[in-house]
């Protein structure tokens, strides 16, 4: 009846992932009790379950991230406290646990902190930043949101019921073959990342067709924000790219379950073809979540500079030469495989060669700040912060891009320093540097930049600290993921980095008391012009938080900087250059609840796979097609806004920009 | 799945009226795409990401097209009078859903029935075929858990064919679609999607047939 669900699945014997799942059990039933008590949840569901907006969504995507970064980070502080204490001792984390806790840590950072991070940025800023009223494919962005919500919820699940994968973040084979990992770890992790993944690749087709089709009259290629450049080349890869992933996983799972030899040692299979496969996908990967990032610090660089982006044409010859070379590099993170020095030269100048484009950018962004007017604002002490510590993580990367050091250096600590310097340092000081620059228009109030900037303090200094002793210790010959270690040279080097670990820990907590501040004093910190920053690209030209339909009338561009420019016409003209426009009714997406039930069969399906419990499985996959059906079935699928509400919306835009015009010639 | 922003491409009273007069590529002159160009071209995104995923099976078909573990190879298993009969029904089923989507364009709802109808049937013959093949592997001792050869065999071939039975629950869907509801936009939108993935799936098939069945049938000692 329930496959291979028992009671023995609940792990009663072992305290630590006990107390940990109840936590996170009772955590989330407080959040519904709380809820539901408080009479929240009509207007949760019809305003942000089955929100087709793609602000609300980007917001809820954003969400998920943060949540899913404080369960990662927790995964972190364990590992570092265990290796603090597992000097000639064993610690208090057994093998097998230590092993699901690094597994379960580059997962959700990769797949569930990152990735949802990225795109819900992307999700509330380019079709603002595009001038136009949503996505292309509403309803399949929802899916999208929901579909990742869903591989999370499996991955956190596996801490209550089962276990987790202890198999690393990419599984291996023929480790992770049933016969080396005969429960159900790894098959929560294949089914989270597969239905996580679809929701990727769903988002990757709905925003090229966004941005490669749907953008304000007059607004050419060359026009669009960098962000929406890089957000094209990001989602272009995520087109590409994962597809791949979603095979090779594929072939995991027949493995696994039916008995394949696609990766296995015995009738044929070839394990070395998974790292081909993976890395295939792996390497693409990290640039779906580096690029955005370079578009959240090019607008942020040229906002609080006061200045143009120097030299945008390069920044987008880099930007999209940096998406085709992505692909030829997969090998250099295998290059022990032993393929032959011809094949690991040419994977080796590869992928220094991406150092080059991505140099391009860094002299953009600096040439911008060259004889700009810098307002150091937390958000651009991100993007100072990232230049510094990028540059670093990207010379230790060339460094081992050179197939000799690499065969030395290789599963040491020094690799493991490397990606987190690229992607704490470029991808998560991105993500901050963008949730801090767009919140004041997502929410219409800015977050408390005190608090703000001594978070970006703690994560800068504790960043060095956690991680320059781990490039010291790849050197001293330390490997990744030990458990437990018997060097008296290692130790102190291990506990520095659990220090710096520590001083991330002030960072987060410093951004929990932001928010925290800020929505507490949300009233006086209310910002009335919708442009806060003084910005130049279109999504600062509406309301914050902006209307459903985000503008009145589809601006018109004539320009690289087309709110820039008009706002420079007003202010040296001192009242607003655009006449009133005639307004008309518009027509908005309906909410759909197709997303969240989507979301709902698809995680019941998901655990019905991953314990075998066959019947489960059918009913799921029915209900999707149902779903599809009904959805499919609609016969209205708009909702009008009267020509009077957009009037009134609009005006008081207008009226507030013109009361700031006249604000700012007084003052 | 709709895009209110796009009603508003032709109608002069949004943006400049030089806008509204010049062709509509979505290329950035005239403001966003018409909906059944954003629609279309959404899916053919789709489909080229779909082709990738068939591209990595195809690589690991070719890697493991050698390690037979002792077991059956291609020249050995495959019939090509069998591979012949599929791809005729397959070719025939992209030729009447070609006359589907002129019976839609008529707005015939009889002939669009009819050759939907045809094509379903057409699908469902390959698929039995297919079937038939694979239960025939099976019981000769050829499964995928014979040999690496044989998975990757299996789920590349067996994937296109869990893609033709979707395409048919799909066009089933369809059908009930263009009778219950008629010839509606946005139900004339979705059967240009499915049109476009039947014919992909030909193009992919044509790609099996050349590689895995033609080049799987040569004599060993003709293969590099």
């Amino acid at each position: 009846m329930f496959g291979k669900l028992t009671w023995q699945a609940i792990p009663f014997g072992q305290p630590i992932p006990l107390a940990a799942g109840a936590l996170v059990v009772f955590g989330m039933a407080a959040v519904v009790i709380w809820v539901v008590a408080r009479g929240y949840l009509p207007y949760l569901w019809r305003e942000w379950i089955t929100s087709t907006d793609h602000k609300r969504i980007g917001v809820m995507y954003c969400l998920l991230a943060v949540v899913m970064l404080l369960r990662g980070f927790i995964d972190a502080l364990m590992m570092r406290s265990q290796q603090a204490l597992a000097f000639h001792a064993a610690g208090y984390l057994p093998p097998e646990h230590y092993d699901q806790i690094f597994s379960a840590h580059g997962t959700i950072m990769i797949f569930f902190v990152a990735m949802p991070f990225v795109i819900g940025l992307m999700n509330f800023a380019v079709p603002l930043q595009l001038g136009v009223r949503d996505v292309a494919f509403p309803t399949l962005n929802s899916v999208s949101l929901w579909l990742t919500a869903s591989g999370a919820l499996l991955v956190n699940l596996s801490l209550v019921v089962g276990e987790f994968a202890r198999t690393g973040w990419l599984p291996y084979p023929p480790l992770s073959e049933l016969t080396y990992s005969p429960g159900v770890g790894v098959d929560y992790y294949l089914w989270a990342i597969q239905i996580s993944g679809i929701g990727t690749l769903m988002t990757g087709i709905n925003f090229v067709t966004t941005i490669l089709k749907m953008r304000a009259p007059g607004m050419s290629y060359m026009r669009m924000p960098i962000f929406c450049w890089t957000s094209l080349a990001s989602n272009l890869l995520i087109v590409a790219a994962f597809p791949i992933l979603t095979a090779t996983l594929a072939m995991l799972l027949l493995d696994r379950y039916v008995g394949f030899h696609f990766f296995t040692n015995e009738a044929g299979g070839n394990a070395m073809m998974f790292m081909n496969l993976i890395w295939a996908w792996g390497h693409p990967e990290v640039y779906i979540l580096i690029l955005p990032a370079f578009g959240v610090f090019s607008e942020v660089v040229a906002t609080f500079c006061g200045k143009p982006l120097f030299d945008r044409r390069s920044m987008i010859i880099a930007t999209m030469a940096i998406c085709i070379l992505s692909f030829t590099v997969w090998l250099h993170h295998f290059f022990t495989m032993g393929a032959g020095g011809d094949v690991n030269g040419f994977f080796g100048i590869a992928s220094m060669i991406i150092a080059v484009p991505t140099g391009v950018k860094i002299f953009n962004w600096l040439f911008t700040m060259y004889g700009g007017r810098i307002r150091f604002t937390s958000a651009m002490l991100w993007a100072v912060g990232f230049m510094v510590t990028f540059v670093i993580g990207g010379m230790t990367g060339v460094l081992l891009a050179s197939p000799a050091a690499d065969f030395v250096l290789h599963n040491s600590l020094f690799l493991v320093a490397h990606f987190h310097n690229v992607i704490i340092g470029g991808v998560l000081f991105g993500a901050f540097a963008g949730y801090t620059y767009w919140f004041p228009k997502a929410f219409g109030f800015a977050l408390d930049e005190r608090l703000g900037k001594a978070a970006f303090w703690c994560w800068l200094v504790g960043f060095y600290v956690a991680f320059v002793p781990l490039y010291v210790l790849g050197f001293e010959g330390m490997t990744r993921r030990m458990q437990r270690y018997d060097r008296p040279e290692w130790h102190p080097w291990v506990l520095i980095a659990g220090v710096g670990a520590l001083l991330i820990l002030c960072g987060i907590a410093f951004q929990i008391a932001q928010l925290w501040v800020s929505v507490r004093g949300r009233a006086e910190r209310r910002d009335p012009t919708g442009d806060p920053w003084d910005g130049r690209s279109l999504e600062w030209a509406t309301a914050s938080p902006p209307p459903a339909f985000n503008f009145a009338v589809l601006p018109t561009v004539t320009s690289e900087e087309p709110y820039w420019d008009i706002k420079q016409q007003a202010r040296a003209a001192q009242q607003l250059v655009t006449s009133e426009p005639q307004y008309a009714a518009i027509e908005m997406p309906r909410n759909s609840p197709t997303g969240f039930v989507t979301a709902f069969l698809a995680v019941l399906t998901g655990f019905a796979l991953i314990w075998q419990i066959w019947w489960l499985v059918v009913l799921g996959l029915l209900g999707a097609y149902v779903t599809f059906v009904v959805f499919a079935w609609r016969d209205v699928h708009e909702t009008e806004l009267p020509a009077e509400e957009v009037a009134r919306i609009d005006r008081a835009n207008r009226a507030a920009r013109a009361a700031a015009l006249r604000a700012e010639a007084a003052g | 799945m709709s895009t209110p922003a796009l009603r508003f491409a032709h109608d002069p009273a949004f943006g400049p009226p030089e806008a509204a007069h010049r062709a509509i590529s979505g290329h950035g002159s005239g403001g966003p795409a018409p909906k059944r160009i954003v629609v279309g071209y959404g899916f053919w995104i789709f489909l080229l990401s779909d082709v990738i995923m068939f591209s990595a099976f195809f690589a690991a078909y070719a890697v493991l097209f050698k390690n037979t573990a002792a077991g059956p190879s291609a020249h050995e298993l495959f019939d090509l009078h069998n591979t012949a009969v599929q791809t005729a029904c397959l070719l025939a089923s992209t030729f009447t859903c070609g006359m589907a989507s002129l019976a839609v364009g008529q707005r015939n709802q009889k002939w669009t029935q009819l050759a939907l109808l045809a094509t379903g049937l057409l699908g469902l013959a390959f698929i039995v075929l297919e079937i038939r093949e694979f239960s025939g592997f099976v019981v000769r001792g050829a499964g995928p858990g014979r040999s690496a050869f044989l998975s990757s065999f299996f789920t590349l071939v067996g994937c296109h064919g869990v893609h033709v039975s979707a395409g048919l629950l799909w066009l089933g869907t369809m059908m009930a679609q263009f009778y219950a509801k008629g010839f509606r936009q946005d139900i004339r939108h979705r059967f240009l999607c499915f049109s476009l993935f039947w014919h992909a799936l030909d193009i992919i098939w044509v790609a099996i047939f050349s590689l895995v069945y033609l080049v799987g049938s040569l004599p060993p000692e003709l293969l590099p």
